[in-house]
């Protein structure tokens, strides 16, 4: 008889530090949905390199400029969704991000990282380049980058999306989001995005893109439930 | 030793001739209508100077080589007239010289930058900018549109600040990193800086031009030979200055019109 009373008191100590060991509920909530246009996106055109033959010869037909990336389904690629109210500010990943220089464009063509976290840009290209970020808050700089040199390292210490151009290379052009949490995502083909680990709160999430601006919307988090915010962006034909 | 002088100042002079006479560096193909005028222009200048110059270094060699040694209290020999004749008669040789090139220079370069553009030419629009040249089409409609310099947007190729969604002309212009041109036909270009000052070089065409920032400038050459060629910028223009060039394409004028038509297309 005293027995069962042991063997329960077992269970419950085992129950009880299995739970103290996995914490309160880790995954917190979800906020996903999907980016899409509506109306007649300007045509992208193809991308003249013919001042750079190192390049050019890369490609067998011109790459097309990337301002506009559309996707299936009327997709938007290229768009980064963030939380941009309601969720404390963290410590940047030691990992570094990074920005590549290569076929005279840069990959990502939009890079997203966080405030004080590395990021490190590379040549790849048999050319020199220049980058050149354009901040207004941040410090700006520019820096020449001659083929076979190691990659150069910076970090931002304020919270802020600006465009990235090369000095020498009129057409390459790229964005640099510095934001302030780990919660983001750039949207793919197919527009969708996902925001994990989200304590119970108030959040506004914002979506941005280089062309069509930005737009938010509020959510609230009460649980580990999922929640659906979609943003739909005019598109111009010019 | 003033002997040796003048030995070595002769050896001199003739080594340095010989790559000139035996023409040991040609001049770029010429594939301009008025190339010709230059070359020859730049041919009689090598010449007149190249005569000026062996002749005055053999006469100095001669002059060196007769009057060293000389003995001390020997008596002086003054060439007659003495130093007046001398100036005048350098002022008579070198003011005849530099008359006749100036004479035949006009011929090389006035009457091609200071004739206006034939009317049946083809108009194309240049801008210069750092690093890089891109020329404007007026497109099927034959006209340009108008520049909005705060509507420039280079990462979606605006280099020029058109308007398309507001100014119907800029809706079909060709905006290209190539100067594409027909052989055998007059091209008009206009010329302007987007920021500083850079310059239009093609050495095929005998061609130079600088941008001038705040000014609209111009050229017309006719390009008589099919082929690729190189635009480079040659007036120094900040960090990118050295890769700052684009190339001109001369096509049949078949092929130039196929040209316009598939970039219209885009």
């Amino acid at each position: 008889m005293r027995m069962k009373y042991v063997v329960l008191a077992g269970l419950a100590m085992l129950a009880a530090s299995a739970m103290a060991i996995a914490g309160p509920n880790p995954t917190g909530g979800t906020v996903s949905g999907k980016v899409t246009y509506e109306g007649t996106p300007a045509k992208m055109k193809p991308i003249d390199m013919s001042k750079e033959p190192s390049c050019a010869k890369m490609y067998s037909t011109p790459p097309l400029a990337e301002t506009v990336v559309t996707g299936s389904g009327n997709s938007l690629e290229n768009v980064v969704v963030y939380v941009s109210a309601g969720a404390p500010d963290d410590t940047a990943p030691s990992t570094a991000a990074v920005f590549t220089q290569k076929g005279c464009r840069y990959i990502p063509h939009l890079l997203v990282f966080q405030v004080n976290q590395e990021i490190k840009i590379q040549n790849e290209d048999q050319t020199s380049h220049n980058i050149h970020p354009l901040p207004k808050l941040n410090r700006e700089w520019n820096k020449s980058q001659p083929p076979g040199t190691p990659p150069i390292s910076e970090k931002y210490d304020k919270a802020e999306i600006f465009p990235v151009k090369c000095n020498v290379h009129p057409w390459m052009h790229g964005t640099f989001a510095v934001l302030k949490n780990s919660h983001f995502a750039v949207t793919g083909d197919g527009g969708a995005f996902s925001l994990a680990n989200l304590p119970p709160g108030k959040y506004t999430i914002t979506a941005w893109h280089e062309s069509y601006g930005d737009q938010s919307q509020e959510v609230t988090i009460s649980g580990s439930e999922t929640k659906t915010v979609n943003f739909v962006f005019k598109a111009k034909p010019y | 030793m003033g002997k040796l002088l003048a030995v070595v100042l002769v050896i001199i002079a003739v080594l340095s001739a010989y790559p000139i006479v035996s023409h040991m560096f040609v001049l770029p193909e010429d594939i301009s209508t008025h190339g010709h005028a230059i070359d020859e222009q730049l041919n009689e200048t090598m010449l007149e100077a190249g005569i000026s110059f062996v002749g005055a270094q053999l006469v100095l060699a001669f002059f060196v080589w007769s009057f060293t040694g000389r003995k001390e209290g020997s008596p002086l020999k003054n060439f007659p007239g003495g130093a007046k004749v001398m100036v005048i008669g350098a002022f008579l040789l070198v003011g005849t010289e530099i008359l006749a090139l100036g004479v035949m220079g006009q011929k090389a370069w006035a009457s091609v930058y200071f004739t206006p553009a034939k009317p049946d030419d083809i108009q194309i629009q240049a801008q210069a900018e750092q690093f890089a040249f891109y020329f404007r089409y007026p497109g099927p409609d034959g006209k340009f549109g108008a520049l909005h310099p705060d509507k420039i947007d280079e990462g979606n190729q605006n280099y020029f600040g058109l308007d398309p969604a507001n100014d119907v002309d800029a809706r079909d212009d060709i905006v290209s990193g190539e100067l594409v041109v027909p052989v055998n036909r007059e091209v008009h270009l206009m010329m302007h800086a987007k920021d500083v000052g850079h310059s239009f070089y093609v050495r095929e065409l005998r061609i130079q031009q600088d941008f001038v920032p705040g000014l609209d400038l111009s050229v017309h050459f006719t390009a008589t030979k099919i082929g690729k060629y190189e635009i480079v910028c040659t007036q120094l223009c900040g960090l990118g200055h050295y890769n700052m060039k684009a190339y001109l394409n001369v096509m049949s004028q078949a092929d130039y019109d196929k040209w316009l038509k598939d970039q219209a297309g885009q």
